[in-house]
């Protein structure tokens, strides 16, 4: 099993905050909205250094969603925030018509996804978004697994022509990846190879997934760890590929088992090479308050729960 | 601009317009036997005064973007007859096109699409209550480019019941985007029936002066002398940091008897002989599309 290392742990968000105020230098394009959270979409610095280029929307997500529609015609990109509950679920209509079917070229940042965003519970804690998001025809989906990824997903979506929806959330985990990384969109990334089984992972389930990795070593299982940080476009070379050799899955998310990364890879699997498979993710349940280390162990989305999932998958071989 | 088409027109000239553009809604609704003919034949002289007199665009040459052209938007995109045929009108596409609205691989989609690439639309419409919110955004684009051109957009008086349109009426007012004139076609009719009935807008002027609008009340929006005029006062009242409001009362189904101050043309098509009825109280003026 290949060692990750890592000499901090930062948040996802950050890196997206960073990545934004790299990218307003960058790109005189680039314009910032925002629904009332700066603070904790980490958009401040952004703020400070274009204030001609950043918007104040207050708690008015729809009407942020119109406005950053109207602001691609004069070709600007436009980058809105707010947690990933209200960035999709109250705002779908509006993403539908005024930005996917239209073919808006606006990125749709989404903080506090999952679980994870902890005390303040299920209200805010959408575990249903990638689903939303991925059934929208064009809508490119990614849920990057660290700071460095975050931070180079974000430069990467502004040169990407079309929708974006970028899912990153709000604990501290170990930054693992390469900084100044080269971000592919729709490019999986491999962190180990394996011929046992192929454990693909997305977000902040991909440190997990290394972690079980490591443990599954213990007990001789020799785990293919796969990073799908985006969701789509799927990688389904990589994905297809992996599995050839492993013959058996885990999938690993901090969503819904319903419509998220397992869900497009089962779809995968099913029109490709069905193979036995197993979902680490949220068993149709919604969220409760917590810090994010009860939660993540209370729903099952630990180290230990992709270990046992491989364990069980390996039997149905 | 010498891209720019010439627009100016004397008022003859755009009353036949008018006339020859309400001929093309209820044939296209007939045609199809769908659509919605009663909002599109009361925004006519609307839709003919900004596009043949008000605007300043390029239908030539129709790019997304449109730097340095006025832009409008639809957001009660049902009324697309009157919209599509004033874009062919206007020489965004072939008037001949219009026989093919809301019909299988057409780019005239029963409600407005950029999806098609129809050259002249710039967002899709028809769930209501968006077309505020994106109108803004170009708008506030317009100045960081800094553009002297102006940005309209229409919206339904039903449509005022959505919420995210006074999400935008709030954000327009407090960001002073003063290069927009939105106008609402007030006919007091709704899908259920007179709007007063379905859900009342109280005193719409009082709730636009409110958020801080800059309001402009007209009584005739069938007369188009008094559109021109509304419209070029409305223009006056740009760049005063302020967001313009024009409330523009309509009569639904202006133009053809049976049709006019009802809800119920909202929604439906005139079979054969209504439109044969129709179209005898409507001059052919520039020539049918075929």
């Amino acid at each position: 099993m290949k060692k990750y290392t890592f000499t901090e742990k930062l948040d996802t968000r950050s890196g997206f905050g960073a990545g934004l105020t790299e990218l307003g230098k960058k790109n005189p394009n680039v314009v910032g909205l925002c629904a009332d959270l700066i603070g904790s979409l980490k958009m401040g610095d952004f703020q400070k250094e274009f204030p001609d280029r950043f918007f104040q929307v207050g708690i008015a997500e729809a009407n942020m969603i119109g406005l950053a529609a109207g602001m691609t015609i004069g070709g600007k990109i436009p980058f809105t925030g707010t947690f990933a509950n209200f960035s999709t679920g109250r705002v779908y209509d509006q993403i539908r018509q005024s930005i996917a079917y239209s073919g808006k070229n606006v990125k749709i940042c989404a903080s506090h996804s999952g679980v994870t965003l902890g005390e303040d519970g299920a209200t805010h804690q959408i575990l249903e978004d990638i689903g939303m998001m991925k059934m929208l025809p064009h809508m490119t989906v990614i849920n990057t697994c660290d700071y460095n990824q975050t931070k180079a997903a974000t430069l990467a979506i502004a040169d990407h022509h079309g929708p974006v929806y970028l899912r990153f959330g709000r604990p501290v985990l170990p930054n693992f990846t390469p900084k100044d990384q080269k971000f592919e969109i729709g490019k999986a990334v491999m962190l180990n190879e394996g011929k046992d089984v192929s454990i693909f992972a997305t977000g902040h389930l991909v440190w997990e997934a290394i972690l079980a990795g490591e443990m599954l070593e213990t007990k001789g299982i020799d785990a293919e760890i796969i990073n799908i940080h985006t969701i789509k476009p799927l990688d389904e070379q990589a994905i297809l590929k992996s599995v050839a050799k492993t013959k058996c899955v885990v999938s690993a998310e901090e969503h819904q088992i319903n419509g998220g990364l397992g869900d497009s890879i089962a779809s995968l699997l099913a029109r490709n090479t069905p193979l036995p498979m197993e979902m680490v993710a949220v068993k149709d349940s919604f969220g409760e308050s917590g810090t994010p280390d009860e939660l993540m162990k209370k729903y099952g989305l630990k180290a230990e729960n992709i270990v046992e999932a491989v364990l069980k998958v390996i039997k149905r071989v | 601009m010498e891209q720019m088409v010439e627009t100016k027109k004397d008022l003859k000239e755009l009353k036949r317009i008018a006339s020859q553009v309400r001929r093309d809604i209820v044939r296209m609704v007939h045609c199809c036997n769908s659509g919605h003919p009663g909002g599109s034949l009361g925004c006519t002289e609307y839709f003919v005064a900004l596009y043949f007199q008000i605007m300043k665009y390029n239908p030539k040459k129709f790019d997304m973007n449109g730097i340095n052209e006025d832009l409008f938007f639809l957001s009660n995109g049902h009324i697309s007859p009157v919209w599509y045929s004033v874009l062919a009108r206007a020489g965004y596409f072939d008037v001949n096109e219009l026989g093919t609205f809301r019909k299988i691989n057409s780019r005239l989609q029963g409600h407005p699409t950029t999806h098609e690439h129809l050259p002249g639309v710039r967002i899709a419409s028809g769930s209501l209550g968006q077309g505020l919110s994106a109108a803004i955004g170009a708008a506030q684009v317009k100045k960081i480019n800094k553009e002297d051109k102006l940005v309209y957009v229409l919206m339904g008086d039903g449509e005022q019941q959505e919420g995210q349109v006074w999400e935008a009426a709030m954000y327009a007012a407090h960001h002073k985007v003063d290069n927009l004139i939105a106008t609402i076609d007030y006919n007091g009719q709704q899908i259920d029936g007179p709007v007063d009935k379905v859900m009342s807008l109280g005193d719409l002027a009082g709730k636009y002066k409110a958020f801080g609008w800059n309001v402009i009340e007209m009584e005739k929006g069938n007369d188009m002398e008094a559109v021109l005029n509304t419209l070029e006062k409305a223009k006056s009242l740009t760049g005063k940091k302020q967001p313009v409001m024009i409330l523009m009362k309509t009569e639904m189904g202006y133009g053809v008897d049976f049709m006019m101050g009802s809800h119920k043309w909202h929604g439906v098509a005139p079979n054969d002989d209504q439109l044969k009825t129709a179209l005898t109280q409507l001059e052919e003026t520039l020539g049918d599309y075929k």
